[in-house]
């Protein structure tokens, strides 16, 4: 039986809401996850591009998956993680987490439009256009908008709280409605995009071994790479937030 | 709430209220579009219903700005926040006059603006009901981007880029319910659609809105 009032040191993840040890575990982190990104993400195209056989009907462009098809689910597992980080900072208040969900932004907007430019150089041989209003493509830019307006009111809201505070609420609506244009984009036209490559609901994939295990690689480097460059982010605006508070009390001083 | 709701109204109708101005920006804009596709008729009766209802949103989004921005100007904003009257209300009164002063007017004008671009008779009446429809939620989102951006000096084009990829469902739905009624095909399930989103956002954004604004007035 558990002593009385005595506090047991389990380690809980709640611990890193504490921004100085965030960010003493980040930047303890950070090599290692940047490395095994790079590692994993050229290891994965260069396996992908220069020893996988060309595909029957796509012949070389069907290497353009080792870029399209990480950069794609980073774009929105980004959004995922920011609606996450907005939803610990509403319920709990973490500052960590405000600035989390801030720093991925950026991130996710520039994988979102590698996977639309990328998407675009395979559709122009592929489907013979650079654009096509398919629904995949279609809500993928409304996907860009989002990011868009999300960062642009970050931006221009002074005050870091009610900045904090109405970007989560933006994102926790924004990720409503991003879903809702989701489907009402699918049922507004019918698409060329094809089903999924690795759908892990169902454990099953199209997709020959040859091509999936680089593309497995360069998907986990694509995870890591997020992660290294949410971590770097992050640690670069606490440590900007702190550097506007010591410089307001020298200003004050 | 009737008080202010008639407030809002007044204020919106007396001079400078901005009241009128929705109208002329949707009626010029309709104008606008056979010089830049030129005057055939078959092909304006085709985009008749999507230019419409892009027109409509558009004039929908002009007098957002000024929905909170005034009130919050000269105080009154706090007056209603600290009211027995919930914030939530607030808002969804606040929307509901954006809509009676904007989007009704606009509303009664797209079939005559319908006229112009050669909409095919079919489609005058689920023009109006898509737009009766649809209107709402765009109020509702637009109360919501109001509040979100009313305390910022320059709002105005951070407001659109915040509302308008919110109204992308409205419009998909909105603009394919006339669509459809234009060429005579089915409707329902669109319609039903259309009305779901409205329902939906009306029910639970003045909450959102209401959040945003206690943000705001902090």
């Amino acid at each position: 039986m558990p002593e009385i009032g005595v506090r047991h040191e389990t380690m809980s993840i709640w611990e890193y809401a504490n921004p100085r040890k965030f960010t003493a575990t980040a930047t303890r982190l950070l090599p290692w996850v940047a490395w095994a990104a790079a590692i994993l993400t050229i290891g994965g195209l260069i396996w992908g591009f220069a020893f996988t056989p060309n595909a029957d009907r796509f012949e070389s462009t069907v290497k353009i998956i080792y870029v399209h098809v990480p950069s794609a689910l980073m774009a929105i597992n980004a959004w995922l993680m920011m609606l996450a980080g907005s939803l610990i900072w509403l319920v709990r208040r973490h500052h960590v987490s405000a600035l989390a969900a801030r720093a991925a932004a950026p991130v996710g907007m520039v994988m979102t439009l590698i996977a639309l430019w990328t998407g675009a150089v395979w559709g122009q041989p592929m489907w013979g256009t650079w654009w096509a209003w398919d629904p995949r493509l279609t809500s993928f830019l409304i996907l860009f908008l989002f990011y868009l307006g999300y960062m642009a009111l970050w931006a221009a809201i002074e005050d870091p709280d009610t900045a904090a505070d109405l970007t989560s609420v933006l994102c926790l609506v924004g990720s409503v409605f991003a879903l809702l244009s989701r489907y009402a984009v699918n049922f507004w036209n019918q698409g060329l995009h094809q089903g999924t490559s690795v759908p892990v609901a169902t454990g099953g994939r199209s997709v020959a071994d040859v091509y999936f295990l680089p593309l497995v690689a360069c998907m986990v480097g694509f995870g890591l790479l997020f992660v290294a460059l949410v971590l770097a982010r992050t640690v670069t605006l606490i440590r900007t937030r702190r550097l506007a508070v010591i410089e307001m009390k020298a200003v004050r001083a | 709430m009737r008080a202010l709701l008639f407030r809002d109204l007044r204020l919106a109708m007396r001079a400078g209220g901005g009241f009128g101005l929705a109208l002329a920006f949707f009626l010029i804009l309709v104008v606008m579009v056979p010089f830049s596709v030129g005057p055939d008729p078959v092909l304006l009766s085709r985009i008749a219903p999507g230019v419409l209802w892009l027109g409509a949103l558009l004039a929908c989004l002009l007098s957002l700005d000024r929905l909170f921005a005034l009130d919050h100007e000269d105080g009154s904003l706090d007056l209603l926040a600290t009211a027995p009257l919930p914030l939530e209300a607030v808002t969804a009164v606040k929307a509901l006059a954006h809509w009676l002063t904007t989007a009704l007017p606009l509303i009664v004008a797209a079939p005559v603006l319908g006229v112009l671009l050669s909409l095919p008779a079919a489609g005058y009446g689920w023009l109006v009901l898509s737009l009766l429809a649809g209107t709402p939620a765009l109020s509702a989102i637009g109360t919501f981007g109001a509040a979100l951006t009313v305390g910022l000096k320059r709002g105005g084009l951070l407001l659109s880029l915040l509302v308008l990829p919110l109204y992308v469902p409205t419009l998909i739905f909105g603009a394919e319910v006339a669509r459809r009624g234009a060429e005579g095909l089915p409707i329902g399930p669109t319609l039903a659609l259309l009305a779901g989103v409205t329902l939906a956002t009306l029910a639970l954004l003045p909450f959102a809105s209401a959040a945003v604004l206690r943000i705001n007035l902090r």
